[in-house]
């Protein structure tokens, strides 16, 4: 198979759809960093310039991306790996450190935060791991080997720290499920949130009183199966345990700052000038928007820089006030669209590498998507996670066309496996 | 299952942020105005109010730079509250109770922490101003008067309360309104519009340039300079010789309805009311209950206006076609009912024809045409409701309806009026009870412009426009519509002239004919009323308003005026020397009876004023 015939079998919907998100980013980074200072669209010195530059510059990735045998990435897996690992490692050595975080090789003009790149790289390792025919993810020990995977770049995250990172992997346990992996993980990690929550809103008795009323439920209807009680007992200790710990880390070990980001989220506290500053005033400038926006540079609240981050983070704010409801709906809708075609390209995937490969990337973007769009719009706490394609910032962009790309290959590729 | 649920939350997290977003972007977004979005910062530019000028085009009023901290609570940072205060020259207590109310008021709309800074104290304070982030000057314009009389036609511009700014939106806390007087009056047309900026800030309130490039922006509309119908000079006389004495005096231009000279006494200077003492000096003049400065007794006393009324009662009875100009009445000394004496008269007059009757205020006479008019119909009812309808002809009764925001109707009663007073249909009532209003006393009460108007009527022998101060509104060049109106009383003008000449024999032959000036033919009606007050809870009569209405010359007449002096023994002492100067100082420009004026300026009255508090007697003419 040759280069010139592969090409044809591109999945250009996702190709467009990354066009489409990665122009719209740089539309309203442009309105979000525009000021006093700027000359014209192509002033380099601005933020948008510069963002200009780190598009221009991942279209010369994606053809080399696109360039390399597909086979590469299969083969080469954990060698990428361990590259990866080497370069977060090397942050303790080499790092600069903003604002208390180590992230980032510092390249005189420009800085490379490599935990961009590695969500790419353990994606590959983990197909890799995955797709091995002596791997099964019912098993114990490969579940074991898969955390590991996981584990590794985490725990050299966590050391940064860069918590909001840190978080991204929890979205390999899809793949994972995907390939196998018990269904209880999913249901223990979604029950563990409903407690965490409950214990945070209501306080630790209050949940566990709830967890009691819904254990007695459950064993009333099950008691012609003749459940095993000590099973059902062991359960609830270990949730009404779970919140009592919730609760004893939240006021103990948190910090203020960490307590008050989900205390506003929760509604326990109002305060819109202190702590809950970034997403009052993100919401404030969505509500600004109306149904149609009011145009692009016109947004009152992202002229006035009144939304902190707001080419990073928070870019979303400026669709919202700019572009109103029906742009905020076209992004949402391409997002979807985006990470439902990389699910369906990944199903139709012949080998068991590019399907784990495929879920880990949908996997990843939706994390994100979810995370920062719910932070933005004020449903979820603040993690300071980026918009895919869209936020501000070369290695964010660069790790998710990398990210992206690589799919887009080994799907191209997918053809011409027998 | 395992290939769904990745599928399931992407779609579930799309409905959720969609119904977020509608939630925000549709259902939550409540137009938010320019006034409310806390990146904008909104400001006015006030524009010059209009100037003042009397009617020979002298400068009344004018403005003069004024400077007012204001605070935006919102804004406000922490700061060094002692040294902010120092600079202010205000207490920490007042300090803290102003921005206490400021928030109140609204946290992000402007607030006066101190008004109208001097030059001195304002440039001190600007160059401090930078540390103290919520605060700021604003400039504005404040009044500027060029002269210390008219205060109560000028009236006086203030604050605007809360009550205002509900009712009127274009007001915000802090900004002035005309609230008295012409000021009051014409607010619109002097005020001008304020311009608006819409100033896009960032987070740290630093401005970044106009909203919208400024679309919305709106410049500052000058305010017009209006011309009054006062005349300075003779307004200024008035005053003079209006001091230490307590009353009113209006001149009217009869050919025009225009005011040539409104005094009101006791007045104030105008410039009182501006700058950083207006406080106190207001509440100074607000609590004098006893004089009342800020009284126009011109517009707002209410007064039994006397024998000027006999005018028009004689001009009744020749409408209603119940007595001739040569029809003679015996004056025994008094008015007898079935050998009762109903009035006394000041003389025994003998047979009374109309002119000597008006020369001699003869009590007889008009008491007899009084009840001749008012029995001219079938029931008293119907007759004492013609002759108001013919007195609300000449504009009494009610508001006259000139452009000054204060006044009073004044009483004319009607039968409605005695049939409750009477308890009519119970008891029945005649013309015999209320015979006193013939000769202006009884029920009858009306204000000093009031009278002015029936006589610059009867100057005009038969019509009068609304008197009015607004001469011209400058640029327009054009005064509300209403004052171009000419008014018909009920009566024939033919039915003047023996009046108007009577008016003339009172300077003659009269009771005035101590007060000719010498080279102008004055008409004019002395009056001196009856009036008391309550001391310690007794109806006590107190001394004689002194009362005169003139116009001058008898034809084509130039000015007609009401003088009303309170407690000022009889007409012709006080305000009969008072109309004759006014008139000469109109006419003549200047005073030739130099014996009335010494007269007029020397003289007081507080004396008199201070008798219900000192005990000394009244001085009643019985």
């Amino acid at each position: 198979m040759s280069a010139a015939k592969s090409y044809m079998k591109f999945d250009w919907l996702m190709i467009f759809i990354f066009i489409a998100l990665v122009s719209m980013g740089w539309i309203n980074i442009y309105s979000a960093s525009l000021s006093d200072s700027a000359q014209g669209y192509f002033d380099f010195k601005q933020i948008y310039g510069k963002q200009m530059i780190w598009i221009g510059l991942s279209f010369i990735l994606i053809i080399f991306i696109l360039a390399i045998e597909s086979k590469f990435y299969e083969n080469y897996a954990s060698i990428i790996y361990l590259v990866s690992l080497l370069s977060l490692a090397g942050l303790f050595v080499f790092g600069r450190t903003i604002a208390g975080t180590t992230a980032w090789y510092d390249f005189g003009g420009f800085s490379i935060q490599p935990s961009e790149f590695a969500k790419a790289a353990t994606g590959l390792a983990l197909a890799k791991y995955v797709s091995d025919i002596q791997t099964n993810m019912q098993e114990l020990k490969h579940q074991i080997s898969a955390f590991i995977i996981l584990a590794l770049p985490v725990i050299l995250i966590i050391l940064q720290p860069d918590p909001g990172s840190v978080l991204v992997y929890a979205a390999f346990v899809f793949p994972l499920y995907r390939e196998g992996l018990h269904g209880v993980y999913l249901l223990l990690g979604l029950f563990a949130t409903v407690i965490f929550v409950s214990t945070l809103a209501f306080g630790a008795v209050w949940a566990a009183v709830a967890v009691l009323l819904i254990a007695g439920i459950v064993y009333y209807r099950n008691r012609k199966k003749r459940p095993n009680v000590l099973k059902y007992i062991m359960i609830v200790v270990a949730c009404i345990g779970f919140a009592f710990s919730v609760s004893y880390i939240f006021n103990n070990v948190f910090k203020q700052h960490h307590r008050d980001r989900f205390n506003i989220v929760l509604g326990k506290e109002v305060d819109s000038r202190g702590i809950g500053y970034n997403t009052n005033q993100s919401e404030i400038a969505i509500s600004n928007g109306g149904w149609l926006g009011k145009g692009w540079t016109q947004g009152t609240q992202t002229k006035g820089n009144f939304v902190p981050e707001q080419h990073t983070d928070y870019i979303f704010s400026t669709v919202g006030e700019e572009w109103g409801f029906v742009g905020s709906m076209i992004v949402v809708l391409l997002f979807i669209g985006l990470i439902l075609r990389i699910i369906y390209k990944a199903e139709k995937q012949k080998n068991q590498f590019g399907r784990v490969y495929g879920y880990s990337v949908a996997a990843i973007i939706f994390l994100h998507f979810f995370v920062n769009i719910g932070m933005v719009t004020g449903i979820f706490p603040t993690v300071g996670i980026p918009l895919p394609f869209f936020s501000y910032g070369g290695s964010g962009l660069w790790g998710f066309t990398i990210l992206l790309f690589i799919f887009v290959k080994l799907d191209a590729a997918n053809y011409y496996y027998t | 299952m395992r290939k769904v649920v990745l599928i399931a939350l992407v779609i579930l997290s799309g409905v959720l942020f969609t119904a977020r977003l509608f939630y925000l972007q549709v259902l939550d977004s409540s137009p938010e105005s320019l006034e409310q979005n806390s990146a904008i910062k909104v400001m006015y530019d006030y524009p010059q109010r209009g100037y003042i000028f009397d009617r020979n085009e002298n400068l009344l009023v004018s403005n003069q730079p004024s400077y007012d901290v204001m605070v935006i609570p919102r804004d406000v940072k922490p700061l060094d509250t002692l040294e902010f205060c120092k600079l202010l020259k205000i207490s920490k207590e007042d300090f803290k109770e102003v921005l206490r109310k400021a928030e109140i008021y609204s946290p992000r709309l402007p607030s006066v922490v101190v008004p109208q800074l001097n030059k001195a104290d304002y440039a001190s304070l600007s160059e401090k101003m930078y540390k103290y982030e919520g605060f700021y000057i604003q400039r504005r314009s404040l009044r500027d008067y060029q002269v210390k009389h008219s205060a109560n036609v000028l009236g006086y511009i203030a604050e605007v309360n809360n009550a205002i700014i509900k009712k009127n939106p274009y007001y915000q806390m802090g900004e002035l309104i005309g609230t008295a007087g012409v000021e009051k009056e014409y607010e619109e047309v002097l005020r001008g519009v304020k311009g608006v900026k819409y100033i896009q800030r960032d987070r740290f309130n630093r401005d970044i340039g106009p909203y919208k490039d400024g679309v919305f922006d709106t410049i500052p509309e000058r305010g017009k300079d209006i011309q009054l119908t006062i005349d300075a000079v003779l307004q200024e006389y008035g005053e003079k010789l209006m001091v230490n004495k307590r009353g009113g005096i209006v001149a009217i231009e009869p050919s025009t309805g225009e005011i040539l000279a409104l005094v009101t006494a006791p007045s104030y200077d105008p410039s009182l009311l501006v700058g950083r003492d207006r406080s106190k000096n207001f509440t100074k003049l607000w609590y004098d209950t006893i004089a009342k400065p800020l009284y126009d007794r011109g517009l707002m006393g209410e007064y039994p206006p006397g024998s000027p009324f006999k005018a028009l009662t004689a001009l009744i009875a020749l409408q209603e076609n119940v007595t001739t100009e040569d029809d003679r009445i015996n004056c025994p000394g008094g008015y007898y009912y079935n050998g009762r004496r109903l009035m006394k008269c000041h003389g025994a007059h003998g047979a009374t024809s109309m002119v000597y009757g008006i020369a001699k205020s003869c009590n007889t006479y008009f008491a007899t045409l009084y009840r001749r008019s008012v029995d001219n119909y079938s029931t008293i009812q119907e007759g004492t409701d013609k002759w108001k309808e013919h007195l609300a002809s000449f504009g009494l009764g009610n508001f006259l309806g000139y452009d000054l925001p204060s006044g009073k109707r004044g009483l004319i009663p009607d039968s409605k009026f005695y049939n409750r007073f009477y308890n009519f249909p119970k008891y029945r009532w005649f013309s015999t009870a209320t015979i006193s209003n013939s000769i202006g006393q009884g029920e009858i009460n009306l204000t000093p412009i009031q009278m002015a108007n029936f006589t610059a009527a009867i100057a005009n022998r038969g019509w009068y426009y609304t008197p009015h101060v607004i001469k011209n509104i400058i640029g327009t060049d054009t005064i509300p519509q209403k004052f171009k109106e000419k008014h018909h009383t009920t009566i024939d003008p033919k039915h003047f002239e023996p009046v108007v000449e009577g008016m003339y024999q009172v300077y003659e032959s009269g009771t005035a004919s101590y007060l000719r000036i010498p080279g102008i033919e004055i008409c004019g009606k002395t009056g001196t009323a009856e009036n008391f007050t309550r001391i310690d809870g007794k109806r006590v009569q107190l001394t004689d308003h002194s009362i005169f209405v003139a116009f001058a010359p008898k034809d084509n007449p130039k000015i007609a005026l009401a003088v009303f002096v309170e407690n000022g023994y009889w007409g012709s002492r006080w305000a009969g020397r008072i109309a004759g100067l006014m008139i000469e100082k109109y006419i003549k420009g200047e005073i030739t009876r130099k014996d009335m004026e010494k007269f007029i300026l020397e003289g007081s009255l507080e004396d008199e004023y201070a008798k219900p508090h000192s005990g000394k007697p009244f001085t009643i003419n019985r």
